[in-house]
């Protein structure tokens, strides 16, 4: 049960023995981490891993290894998501006739907002910005982003966040507010607890590194194109790429203030949000959902642009219509903020009100309708090679429309004041996010894979994954539909009708199916790595690609281009096969890169202990590490040698072994 | 009378009912198949727009799947085009396509939100009979407790917690609000949902048409009890009502201000209640947050910020305005800079009264005759989708625009 | 799969295409090319958390919950002192710049002094002005006016201090290195940031202060 007593102590502040959590299932979990964990340090440790991971991976400002960072962790907590979601399936599936499931509210309240949280931000966003920052600059032609420094702290900081919410697991709670964490619920009054400090804390800290991302790749974007690519010759996902940063600047700032405003009201006692003394909780949500509707753009224009890659390059094919795709995109990226309503017709605006937000949100399916035809007429006499990324895109359309169409069912505002809030709206986000986002994130590791490691995945594993991925989601998700109209509401945890128990357990049986794709997929990576010489790519554009970073070698050198390419058509790599232009093999010159920094690493540090801090009421601590933050900070500037050359020796030793593999390829 | 038409929900539930029920058929789909006409025409909207998108979503899917077979690589019978990229023709209808659709569906959502604001009253008990001129509605007022509902009957003088009990072809006019957190009040086979909020009153109007027993609920989190907190609806005829009620009023049991605060403490689980009398003036009080002798009301406080707030001297009461920003158990905790001198102080400087000021009146009324509507140009009876009721031949009298609504406590 | 580049039999015409193709003589990127446009997104991110908190005031800015409202609290004339503190500060910095593109280093360092000095003294009006609404009662916790008045102000009033701390260490850093170009574009950042808190000023002496006595 919650902790309420508000003890505090100036050294630990509400931290006590109290806040370790007695649940059976947490202890257990708690255990199983704990012991992972140092089986993990310990194999490091052992293999003396720690000086090449500290070197190579965790200091480095190159965009390929960030960007892969970002996938594992977007990875890992996407495991961590997943065992909620299974958790709320079961509970649900149990919870009747009396029955209690095995869940207590404290538990059951903080997993489904836990999940919430976790998806959408340190999952689905670690995905996009992972993708965005490995395939932008080598689509570009550029060597790495605009501030590599930058890029290494905005990882950090997003893992940072990620610690956190994990550190509630173990410490104390989480929130037990649904993920949006509306007031008053969300206020000091109703939750008084820690749980809604670790949802702000662990979401500001991660908020900060996703804005400087978006500022990051905006200015690479603009900047860093290669001579002769003009914005209408840029790639698709370039295009959503640049869209969704811009939605990302544009929009992650209103959660920090209002997330800001929300921590005021609890920590100090202000009355933004409060019943009394004049504040207005209906301002939250406002301003909320005026971030959370351009973030689910956020999570689905880069896919978009994943799909389109794809689409054209297994149909052996230009895009069709890449101009009304580019339009498309940049009407769905204004659109987006003007939609936010819809989230709440039921709070009882006027109808006329009601009526813009509804319409407006209708809208957006013209470009999005537009999009999913564009891609259906790429296929269209085409030669669609089959493999594992086309058979994703081709799940996501027949998925994604259904989503888009009981989106738009929500948009009419009498329809959603019956189905608002119900399971119906679960299945239908579900719908757009797993067809849309998942699908994609699949599809795109599926695709660059090779490039990022220089070998494919292995196909039969994927498959598996594949089928039991799609299957089990319509599994797990029709009965949903049709539970909202039965006119059952999300983030019950126990129910009266014995009739409906059924669906629940269908679901939960889809939730078994989607259990078992993750462990093929996790089993098609492990193979994949097992059996990397037989998979291994020859040639460095197995697919038959046609944006620029098949140019290169994959897995590309740490410079990207030995030399920079110069762009004379949209599909700039297809043009260049086409020409039949040779890649140079002499004549190289030193490469001008930036250098790797801790900084970032020890900064998010702090920073994590400074949440940590905060949430507890550790004064002193707060204190001391926000001041932390400021001298390492400071004397991070004091730094001005950032960059050095890679001598021409070593890029031309580097580009001759590829031309002897690329031979060896041409052979075999 | 009845022409063919395009949008004729029932015409499209006949046929797509079936299809959705078949296997189903044992399920209680109460979304879709409600007891009360505004839930009615609400599902019938569902049905629509789901009709109306599916005319192009089944065409997309169709050709997705059609040109992942026919293309396919290994298929090299099919043509293959790998420059074909533009289309100018094309191009315009994949635009103009869903472009249609939204224009249809647009008009549709602009029509049906005017028509079924829950703020606006009912025009119609059911299809076929619009609301008798003199119709006084039965009002309501729902108050959502962490977590049980309390409603209040003003007119009969009686209220209940979790459970609801409505006559059947009359209109409804429900006030709601909440004591703590944000809930949201919805009997699916009523009419649709609107939140309820903590110091603010949000209006539904509705109607029941089918006598029967049903569920409602909270759909909106509210916090550890949320999933109980259900209420049990009884639709019943009009004389039934009145026997109910009055059997209630003979009952005992009073909810004054004191037993509220007793009953509004949080619990879960909460019996069936019934109070055969109210204090006067307790949803006002409710929703104004001052139930508890000393609190001052909203309506009062908002009064005086109106007129530029209370002054310096102002400044130092807290205690009269704490309702529940540190939780209600902890009401009255000291914030910095209050003491109970300074407290006094003030409350003579304002001179509260604790009685409470009625929201203002935000009353829509339904039109009287559906004309403007559809535009002046129409023939009418060749344009009525079946969603709007006939214009009754004598209709009520066009004056429900021009008179202010009746009051119920008039 | 499709064919790799094969080596193409005509040598001349195959070194034409790759010099096509390729930049083969590239030069160094010079360093911070897009800092400035990077700095300029990272400032209008900024604006929209400003743009927040002055949303937050035009909803709340009348809910004095029964407490004193902006006539019985703001101190027009004393707001005017410091609203020109920071304008002065302003002009102060502009001067601070055409110094650093005519290269002299002490008077960017001297001017560079004199701006700081001004947003010590705005800062310094600031907590007093605070210190004394806070002494009166009327603190950010007494009414939502009040906490978005005390948001919406402090956190300029945390901008200008940030900016004053970045203020010092480049005025350590000019001392050490000179007006190098990393320095050059490090001036000409804060300068960005500098006027633009003195825009979001003007904002908030005429939506909060001014329009606060208007009410």
């Amino acid at each position: 049960m919650p902790v309420h007593e508000q003890i505090w102590s100036p050294l630990l502040g509400r931290l006590s023995l109290a806040a370790i959590p007695t649940e059976p299932i947490v202890l257990a979990t708690f255990g199983a981490v704990v012991l992972g964990g140092v089986a993990l340090l310990a194999a490091i440790t052992w293999f003396k891993l720690w000086g090449y991971l500290w070197k190579e991976w965790f200091t480095s400002v190159d965009h390929k290894k960030i960007g892969i960072m970002y996938m594992i962790l977007g990875l890992v907590m996407f495991l961590r998501g997943f065992a909620d979601a299974v958790m709320m399936r079961l509970q649900q599936a149990m919870a009747f006739h009396g029955s209690e499931g095995y869940l207590n509210a404290h538990h059951y309240d903080q997993i489904f907002t836990a999940h919430g949280v976790i998806m959408i931000f340190f999952v689905a966003m670690p995905f996009v910005t992972g993708l965005m920052n490995y395939v932008v600059p080598l689509q570009i032609g550029a060597r790495d982003v605009s501030f590599p420094f930058l890029n290494n702290f905005s990882f950090w900081m997003t893992a940072s966040g990620a610690a956190l919410v994990m550190a509630s697991l173990f410490v104390g709670e989480f929130a037990q507010t649904g993920w949006l964490a509306f007031p008053p619920l969300s206020g000091l009054g109703y939750s008084p607890g820690v749980g809604v400090d670790y949802y702000i804390w662990s979401l500001q800290i991660a908020g900060v590194g996703t804005t400087l991302s978006g500022i990051n790749l905006i200015a690479t974007i603009v900047k860093m194109r290669a001579p002769g690519m003009t914005m209408m010759r840029m790639p698709v996902f370039t295009w959503t790429a640049l869209c969704a940063n811009i939605l990302i600047v544009a929009s992650f700032p209103v959660l920090t203030a209002v997330l800001a405003m929300l921590g005021l009201d609890r920590t100090i006692g202000t009355n933004f949000f409060t019943n009394d003394f004049g504040g207005s909780p209906m301002l939250y949500i406002n301003l909320i959902w005026i971030w959370g509707h351009p973030e689910v753009y956020i999570l689905i224009l880069p896919l978009f642009g994943v799909f389109s890659e794809i689409t054209a390059t297994f149909s052996g094919k230009k895009l069709f219509g890449y101009s009304s795709m580019v339009y498309a995109t940049a009407v769905i990226t204004i659109l987006s903020y003007i939609v936010w309503l819809h989230h709440f017709f039921t709070m009882g605006s006027g109808a006329s009100v009601n009526s813009f937000f509804g319409i407006t949100t209708m809208v957006i399916s013209i470009p999005t309708g537009a999009k999913l035809f564009n891609w259906l007429f790429t296929m269209y006499r085409g030669r669609i090679r089959f493999d594992l990324p086309m058979m994703w895109t081709v799940a996501f359309m027949l998925t994604f429309v259904i989503g888009g169409m009981t989106g738009v069912l929500l948009a009419v505002p009498p329809a959603d004041f019956v189905l608002h809030n119900s399971l119906f709206l679960i299945a239908h986000f579900h719908n757009v996010i797993i067809g849309g986002v998942v699908f994609g994130v699949f599809a795109a590791i599926n695709y660059w894979w090779p490039k990022a490691f220089g070998f494919r995945l292995e196909p039969f594993w994927g498959k598996v994954s594949f089928w039991l991925w799609v299957v089990g989601f319509w599994v797990a998700f029709t009965p949903l539909y049709i539970l909202g109209l039965m006119g059952v509401t999300r983030r019950m945890r126990v129910f009266d009708d014995p009739s409906i128990q059924i669906w629940f357990q269908v679901a939960a049986f889809g939730a078994f199916l989607i259990a078992m794709g993750i462990a093929a997929m996790l089993i098609q990576y492990t193979v994949s790595i097992l059996r990397r010489d037989q998979l291994r790519v020859n040639a460095d554009d197995p697919w038959g690609g046609r944006t620029l970073e098949w140019s290169t070698s994959s897995p590309p050198p740490d410079y990207n281009f030995a030399f920079t390419p110069i762009v004379h058509d949209l599909d700039a790599w297809a043009d260049m096969k086409a020409a039949g232009a040779p890649r140079p093999t002499e004549g190289f010159r030193p490469i001008h890169m930036p250098k790797n920094t801790g900084t970032g690493v020890i900064l998010s540090a702090i920073s994590a202990v400074c949440g940590f801090a905060l949430i507890w009421h550790i004064w002193w601590l707060a204190a001391a590490s926000f001041a932390a933050i400021v001298v390492v900070a400071i004397a991070h500037t004091f730094n001005y040698r950032r960059d050095f050359h890679i001598p021409a020796e070593t890029v031309a030793a580097c580009e001759d072994a590829r031309t002897r593999q690329l031979a060896q390829g041409a052979a075999a | 009378m009845e022409t063919p038409s395009f949008l004729s929900a029932r015409r499209w539930r006949a046929v797509a009912a079936p299809a959705l029920l078949l296997p189903l058929s044992a399920c209680d789909w109460v979304v879709l198949n409600p007891a009360g006409d505004v839930a009615r025409q609400q599902a019938d909207l569902v049905v629509i727009s789901t009709v109306l998108m599916l005319l192009i979503i089944v065409p997309v899917m169709a050709l997705t799947v059609l040109f992942a077979w026919r293309y396919r690589s290994t298929n090299t019978d099919a043509r293959y085009e790998p420059d074909w990229h533009h289309s100018t023709q094309l191009e315009l209808l994949i635009w103009a396509a869903p472009l249609l659709i939204i224009i249809a569906l647009g008009a549709l959502t602009w029509v049906s939100t005017h028509l079924l604001d829950p703020y606006r009253t009912i025009g119609r008990i059911n299809q076929n009979q619009p609301v008798p001129a003199q119709a006084k509605p039965l009002e309501v007022d729902v108050v959502a407790l962490n977590w049980k509902w309390l409603f209040i009957y003003p007119e009969q003088k009686i209220a209940t917690v979790n459970e609801l009990v409505l006559p059947t072809d009359r209109p409804l006019r429900f006030r709601i609000t909440s004591a703590t957190v944000m809930n949201s009040f919805y009997a699916p086979s009523l009419a649709g949902q609107i939140y309820a909020m903590p110091g603010m009153e949000t209006k539904l109007h509705a109607v029941l048409n089918r006598p029967g027993e049903s569920m409602g609920f909270s759909a909106n989190y509210s916090g550890a009890g949320f999933s109980n907190m259900r209420f049990r609806m009884r639709g019943v005829s009009p004389d039934e009502f009145a026997t109910w009620a009055s059997s209630v009023a003979k009952g005992g049991g009073t909810l004054d201000r004191a037993a509220y605060l007793t009953l509004e403490k949080p619990s879960e689980r909460e019996p069936v209640r019934r109070y055969a009398a109210i204090a006067p003036d307790l949803f006002d009080a409710v929703v104004n947050l001052c139930v508890e002798p000393g609190k001052m009301c909203m309506g009062q406080m908002m009064a005086l910020d109106s007129r530029g707030g209370t002054g310096k001297a102002g400044a130092w009461n807290v205690a009269a305005l704490t309702y529940d920003k540190f939780g209600r158990e902890n009401v009255g905790i000291a914030l910095p800079g209050t003491s109970p001198a300074q407290g006094k102080l003030w409350v003579q400087a304002a001179c509260a009264d604790n009685t409470a000021t009625a929201a203002p009146d935000t009353h829509v009324s339904a039109p009287a005759s559906l004309a403007p509507l559809r535009g002046a140009n129409l023939a009418r009876d060749r344009y009525r989708p079946s969603l709007w009721p006939a214009p009754a031949p004598a209709a009520a009298p066009p004056a429900a625009d021009a008179t202010p609504a009746p009051h119920p406590h008039s | 799969m499709t064919a790799q580049h094969e080596p193409v039999a005509n040598a001349g015409g195959s070194a034409a295409l790759t010099t096509r193709y390729y930049d083969l003589h590239e030069h160094d990127h010079p360093e911070g090319g897009s800092t400035m446009l990077g700095f300029w997104i990272y400032l209008m991110s900024d604006c929209l958390i400003f743009a927040m908190l002055f949303a937050a005031f035009g909803v709340l800015g009348g809910n004095y919950a029964a407490g004193p409202g902006p006539k019985d609290l703001f101190d027009l004339p004393l707001v005017a002192v410091n609203t020109s503190m920071l304008l002065f500060s302003s002009i102060t910095y502009g001067f601070a710049m055409l110094a650093m593109q005519r290269g002299q280093v002490r008077q960017t360092q001297a001017w560079l002094v004199v701006t700081a000095l001004f947003g010590a003294a705005f800062l310094g009006i600031e907590l007093y002005e605070f210190g004394h609404l806070i002494h009166e009662g009327a603190t950010p916790q007494r009414s939502a006016f009040l906490s978005a008045f005390f948001t919406l102000v402090g956190t300029h009033g945390l901008h200008v201090t940030f900016g004053l701390v970045w203020l010092t260490v480049l005025l350590v850093q000019v001392g050490r290195h000179g007006l190098i170009a990393a320095n050059q574009r490090r001036l000409m950042c804060l300068s960005l940031f500098w006027h633009f808190l003195d825009v979001v000023w003007i904002g908030v002496f005429t939506f909060v202060y001014l329009m606060g006595m208007l009410r």
